[in-house]
Order: C-alpha cells, then sequence, then structure tokens
C-alpha cells in the first residue's frame, strides 16, 4: 500500500511540475475566456467584424427610394440612371448594384462578385419590410394596431415530479447534458493517453525491470492511473476556479464597455424615430436571460454535479486501464494504432449518438441500453441525467459501472504484467489472449 | 542463501528452464553462466519475482520466496534503465523508497554513494543529460543502496570504459566482503575466473555444470603440460611417458606442448627429459573457463 502511495506520489508530481502542464493549466481557461468574449462580441455586434456593403440603389418603381434604411452592414445610396450606374457603380466604390424595375417583378441584384446568400437576405428583408408597410398604410392599417397585433406567443415546458412543478427548459438540459458528455469524452481521451505514454515510457527507457523487481505490476499500474487520475483532477479544479476569477474579471469590464456602448448608440438615434421593434427587443431581452438562469436553477444540479464526479472517476479509471494494457503491448507510440481503435470505439460511438438519439430521445430503450454498459454509460447517463432519470436506472448503472471497472482493470492488468516485459515481438490479438492466459 | 530446486518454466510453446536446481552459498560470488537464450535471465526473473516458476520452487534463507524478501534483494538487470525526465538523486532516492528504505535515510545513503563514486555533482541531473558511463553507475548505486542480502548483477560490466570498470568491480568485491551475496551473470569468462567461487553453466534450459570453479576446472583437466627446454631437437621416442601434441620452435629454444598417457605422472616425464634438455619453464595446461565453456555447450549440442 506505501509502495502504491509512492508511485502515486511521483507520477502525480513529475506531471505537476512539468512546464507543459503549467502552460496547458492556465492557457485553456485564457483561451475560454477569449472564444467566449469573441461570441460575446460578436452577437452584439451582430457581425460587425465584416465589412461594409455598399449598395447602389437605382429604383424606378418609386417604392423604395429614400426608404431603405442602412444598417451596420449594408449601407444604401440612390441613383435614378440605370444604364449609366450599372457602367459606373463598381469603380465609384459601391459593392452591388440594387434594381428594381417598375413592375417590381424582376428586382435584380448586380455585384463584381456574387452576393452573399446573407447579404442579398438582408436586402430582400428590407425591400420586403418597405414594400409591406406601404401596403398596409395604402390599406389604411395603423401602424399602432399593427405593432399590437404581431404577438409572439412561446410555450413553457413544465415537468411535473414529486416536488410539483418545475420549469423544464429543454435548451439548458440540452446544453448543461451534451456539456458535461463532451467534458468526460475529451477527458477519457486525454488522460487515458497520459496513462498510456506513461506505460511505453517505462517500456522503452527499459525502467520496467527494475521497477517490478520492487513493486507488483499491478501496483505499478493502478499507481500510475491514480496518480495521473490526480493530475487530472487538479488541472480541472485549476481550471473552474481559474474561469470563474477570470470571467468574473472579464465580465464587469464588458459589463462597462457594454452599458457604454447602449448609451452612445441610445444619444445617436434621433428622439422619437426608435421604432416599436427596438423598443420591443429591449423590453424582451432581460426577460430571456432571466428565464434562461431561472431554467439552469431548475435543473438537479447536486445531482448532476455528483454524477459527473462518479462517472468522471470510474469512467477514468476504466479506460485509462485499457489505455495502459495497450501501452503494455507496445514498443513504442506508433504501434498503438491498432489496439486503440477498440478501445476507443465506444466513445465514439457514443458521442456521436448523444448528439442526436439520445439527447432528443433521452428515455428510449437505445439510450437506457446505453447509460448501461460501463463503456457507454458515462456519456450516455450525463446527457440523461438532467432530463431525469428514474433513481433505480442511476443506482443499477452505477453498480454496472463498478462492476465494469473492476473486470476491465483485472483483464488489464493480466495483459499488462506480461506486456511490460515483453520487447520486439509484434502483438497481436491471439498474443494478447495467450498474456491473458497465463498463470503468473 | 537461495536454493533453486527443480525449477520450470514455459512460456507460449518454449521451455525456458527445465527441472533447473542449484545451490547459492551464502557470502559467496556465484556465476551464473550460459549462451544466450540459456535462460539465465528466465531464472533470474523468477529470485527477482518478477514471475513465477510453472513448477518447482526457490528457498531463500530456508523460507519459500515471498514479497518480504524483495527488500533484500538488489537487482541489475541486463538491460539498464532510469527514468530520462527525472533528476538522479530524487530518482535514487525513489528507488531506495520503494525498496522500503525511509526518505531521510534514502537519501543520506545516496548521498554518501555519490559521493564515493564520485557523482556528487550530478545530483540534480536529468536521466538524459549524463553520459552512458554515469547511468550506469547511478543504476549500480540503486540496485545497492538498500543494503541486500543478494545481489544479482546482470552484466555488470558492459558500458563501462576500463576504469569506471575497475571502480565498479572493486565496489562489488567490497560488498560481498561485507557479507553480501552476489550472483553475477555473464558470458565474460575472464571476470568469471577473477571474480567467482562457483558457477553454474545453463545451456539451452538445461543445467549442464555446477559446482566450485577450483573444482570444475581440476575435472577438466587433461594432464597436458607444457615444457620449455634451451635448444631443440629432443626426439621424442615411442617409450615416452606422453604424447607430443605440438612443438614450436623459437630462436634458442622450443616449447613442446605434450599429454602425459595414462597411468604415467609427471615424475616419470620429468625423469625422462631432465636427462635429454635444460629445462626452462614447465607448467600445467588448465582449461580456461571460456575453454570448458566452450566444450560443455558444444558437447551438448
Amino acid at each position: 500500500m506505501n509502495k502504491i502511495l509512492l508511485i502515486i506520489k511521483r507520477e502525480y508530481l513529475t506531471r505537476v511540475m512539468k512546464k507543459s502542464f503549467l502552460m496547458v493549466t492556465f492557457l485553456v481557461p485564457v483561451l475560454f475566456i477569449g472564444m467566449m468574449s469573441l461570441v460575446v462580441y460578436l452577437a452584439v455586434n451582430q457581425g460587425g467584424l465584416g465589412d461594409v456593403k455598399k449598395v447602389q440603389v437605382v429604383d424606378e418603381s418609386g417604392w423604395f427610394a429614400n426608404k431603405l434604411q442602412s444598417s451596420k452592414t449594408i449601407q444604401y445610396s440612390f441613383a435614378t440612371d440605370y444604364a449609366a450606374t450599372k457602367k459606373t457603380f463598381v469603380k465609384n466604390g459601391y459593392d452591388y448594384l440594387l434594381y428594381v424595375p417598375a413592375t417590381m417583378n424582376k428586382i435584380q441584384l448586380f455585384g463584381e462578385s456574387t452576393p452573399s446568400v446573407i447579404n442579398s437576405g438582408k436586402i430582400e428583408d428590407e425591400l420586403t419590410r418597405v414594400a409591406r408597410s406601404r401596403r398596409l398604410s395604402e390599406a389604411h392599417i395603423d401602424s399602432a394596431v399593427l405593432a399590437n397585433a404581431q404577438t409572439a406567443l412561446t410555450v413553457e415546458p413544465k415537468q411535473i415530479g414529486e416536488n410539483g412543478e418545475t420549469d423544464a427548459n429543454v435548451m439548458a438540459k440540452y446544453g448543461i447534458g451534451l456539456f458535461c458528455a463532451f467534458l468526460i469524452y475529451i477527458s477519457l481521451f486525454l488522460y487515458g493517453a497520459q496513462v498510456m505514454r506513461g506505460v511505453i515510457e517505462e517500456k522503452v527507457s527499459r525502467i520496467i525491470e527494475v521497477m517490478i523487481s520492487s513493486v507488483k505490476p499491478f501496483q505499478l499500474m493502478l499507481g500510475k492511473i491514480i496518480g495521473v487520475g490526480m493530475v487530472g483532477l487538479t488541472q480541472f479544479v485549476l481550471w473552474i476556479v481559474l474561469t470563474a476569477v477570470l470571467s468574473t474579471a472579464a465580465g464587469s469590464a464588458v459589463g462597462s464597455k457594454m452599458a457604454a456602448m447602449q448609451q452612445v448608440q441610445t444619444a445617436q438615434q434621433v428622439p422619437g424615430v426608435k421604432t416599436a421593434m427596438t423598443a420591443n427587443a429591449d423590453k424582451m431581452e432581460p426577460n430571456k436571460v432571466a428565464a434562461v438562469i431561472h431554467s439552469f436553477e431548475s435543473l438537479p444540479i447536486a445531482q448532476i454535479v455528483l454524477c459527473f464526479l462518479f462517472y468522471f472517476t470510474f469512467g477514468y479509471l476504466l479506460y485509462s486501464a485499457l489505455f495502459a494494457a495497450v501501452g503494455s503491448a507496445v514498443d513504442n507510440e506508433t504501434e498503438t494504432q491498432q489496439f486503440m481503435l477498440p478501445v476507443t470505439m465506444p466513445l465514439i460511438f457514443t458521442i456521436i449518438l448523444s448528439q442526436s438519439v439520445i439527447v432528443n430521445n433521452p428515455d428510449s430503450a437505445l439510450s437506457v441500453w446505453l447509460s448501461m454498459i460501463p463503456f457507454t454509460s458515462p456519456i450516455a447517463m450525463m446527457i440523461r441525467i438532467p432530463f431525469g432519470v428514474p433513481p433505480l436506472q442511476i443506482a443499477a448503472s452505477m453498480v454496472l459501472m463498478v462492476l465494469g471497472f473492476l473486470f476491465t482493470t483485472w483483464v488489464a492488468a493480466r495483459i499488462y504484467r506480461v506486456g511490460i516485459l515483453m520487447y520486439g515481438k509484434k502483438a497481436s490479438y491471439k498474443e494478447l489472449a495467450k498474456w491473458f492466459m497465463y498463470k503468473e | 542463501m537461495i536454493s533453486i530446486r527443480n525449477i520450470v518454466k514455459e512460456y507460449a510453446g518454449h521451455r525456458a528452464l527445465s527441472g533447473v536446481s542449484m545451490e547459492i552459498e551464502k557470502g559467496k560470488v556465484f556465476g551464473l553462466l550460459g549462451p544466450n537464450g540459456a535462460g539465465k535471465t528466465s531464472l533470474i526473473r523468477i529470485i527477482n519475482q518478477i514471475t513465477a516458476p510453472d513448477l518447482g520452487e526457490v528457498l531463500f534463507n530456508g523460507e519459500k520466496l515471498n514479497q518480504h524478501h524483495i527488500a533484500q534483494i538488489g537487482y541489475l538487470p541486463e538491460e539498464r534503465g532510469l527514468y530520462k525526465k527525472m533528476e538522479i538523486g530524487e530518482q535514487i532516492v525513489y528507488l531506495a523508497q520503494l525498496k522500503g528504505l525511509s526518505q531521510a535515510e534514502a537519501k543520506l545513503r545516496a548521498r554518501k554513494w555519490f559521493k564515493k563514486l564520485e557523482i556528487e555533482s550530478w545530483w540534480k541531473k536529468k536521466i538524459e543529460e549524463l553520459s552512458k558511463g554515469m547511468q550506469q553507475k547511478a543504476q549500480f548505486v540503486a540496485t545497492v543502496i538498500h543494503e541486500p542480502e543478494l545481489i544479482i548483477l546482470d552484466e555488470p560490466f558492459t558500458g563501462f570504459d576500463p576504469v569506471n570498470a575497475e571502480i565498479i568491480k572493486n565496489e562489488i568485491l567490497e560488498l560481498n566482503r561485507n557479507g553480501a551475496t552476489i550472483i553475477f551473470s555473464t558470458h565474460r569468462m575472464e571476470s568469471v575466473e577473477e571474480l567467482c567461487d562457483s558457477i553454474a553453466l545453463l545451456n539451452l534450459s538445461h543445467k549442464i555444470l555446477d559446482g566450485k570453479v577450483k573444482e570444475i576446472r581440476n575435472q577438466f583437466r587433461t594432464g597436458t603440460y607444457i615444457i620449455e627446454y634451451e635448444g631443440q631437437g629432443v626426439q621424442v621416442g615411442s617409450d615416452a611417458p606422453f604424447t607430443a601434441l605440438s612443438e614450436t620452435i623459437a630462436d634458442d629454444h622450443t616449447q613442446l606442448t605434450l599429454r602425459i598417457k595414462e597411468g604415467r605422472k609427471v615424475n616419470d616425464l620429468l625423469h625422462y627429459m631432465l636427462p635429454l634438455s635444460n629445462i626452462s619453464k614447465f607448467e600445467e595446461v588448465i582449461p580456461t573457463m571460456n575453454e570448458i565453456f566452450i566444450q560443455a555447450v558444444s558437447k551438448q549440442k
């Protein structure tokens, strides 16, 4: 037991003290925050990163002249002579020429390059808006009445359980489930591969024979697995703490900036021109945000966290034992390919299914089975948990998970103890089976 | 110290050891010899409890080999290796701790050994920064730092230059004088004669020879002698108590290699030669371990 602790300590310290560990630990939150900030920035500026397209409009119908509103990405200006403009608009620095014939039945958009779908869509929307409001006013419909008539109804999903009704925001469940599943998926690969590389390193550097004249192969394998697992947990904790700290800092900075931007925007708008639509949007936003936050609060957070820790731990133990066995069977990393595929197959299979079948149908027979089989349950169950899983199923899945872990580790250890002493022989599956059968 | 009794070890399809038995006496240097693939490493791994035998048993001081004996054995494998990215001092301390020393004790002894082998200044270096010889020295320290009763050395001198090989040899002999039993596996025969008290010779999974080095060499005596005399041209008649095997004449003296006939004695030989020549040198040709090795192995084929 004491020896396992020594091995864990070494495996842990040598990895944590590495420069690359510190780099990854500090860079990931920075990158994460950076990415989030970029998303927020793009959302706020509504794709404002692209350049502004200048559109020359020749309107022969008389419907649109001076009525099309320029936006951040598209600026309209108006001309009258179609033939002349068509020749000169590129030279004059315009990107597109929008031609509306008198009959309006064949509106055309010319450009030196093909206008993008997004841009032509935006122009279409703007044309439609102007045309519609003209038609409506021709029909003598008051714009106030119109604003009232544009009602958007939403359905609020509720789940009835023992504790009465709870909000059941499906999007939040989608999000949290997929997030946890991906996190487990990535970390199983990441840390499993580290265990495998550690085993190969011991084999290649030939220290293995010295080691196992002092400790049992199983102790060495377990010590390595636990040591690397603790490195993973350390990294997660640091990521969470750093992300929290950084995002709080970034959040306050962005928040004040956004407030400032809003002020500028309101100041820029001519009083009274503020349309009903923007007013509406302003009113809607805080409600939506509150609703999302509220729906997250309604999720079984404690259950999700506990299950995450359980499935992360046992999923990692199960898979890293397999990775260790793979590492013991080969002489160098390039040879691992043939054994990696069957080991990683269930993981890849589940993560692909999880995004379609499981998340859309968390109670289907397939989903239930996948969340029972130890090789797939860490991912499948994490997707299902936010939607509510009967306690009996969770218990069964956890028991199977532990049994699966014990069985896999037993099998892996039997291959490992022989594999680590084998050199030069290219191991086949038949060979592995033979190793497994050896008595001692 | 170690009794090996009827060990059989089989790997898929081939036999590594078939019914090997031997006794290794306490406080002696025991040579485990044999050509490549004879089963030496298999036997060493069994003594180290890296693998277990299919049949037979190993007794350590009369007790069946078990986990408690690990701390009493130091093993230097033929394929050396240490963690490349780890500092050398730290690594020796780690390996010593795995053999059951406390951290403080391990550090103390490691420092002492580093000083003795004059590698103190390398304490903080990583293995990959060291020369091969340095690595070997460090590995030797790792093998003996826990003061084991039994030290198993598999080809300990490969990778050392003559100066360092001499240093290591003296360290081994000193450990032996201080009471450690040493199993020494090699195919370098000249070091066997120099170091070993007794040997066992393995070939094709069988033990084909064992015993004290002196006794074995005596066993392999063939009654061959070399006689050197001044001048040349002694005619050896058919009545001589020996048969001449070869004769080399150099300048003013002749060297005659001969074999005594059965039932005759060395004195008969000298009686015959004395009147005929002026003898300047006379010695018995005792086969070297190398010759015995080759002879024994090729006989088995």
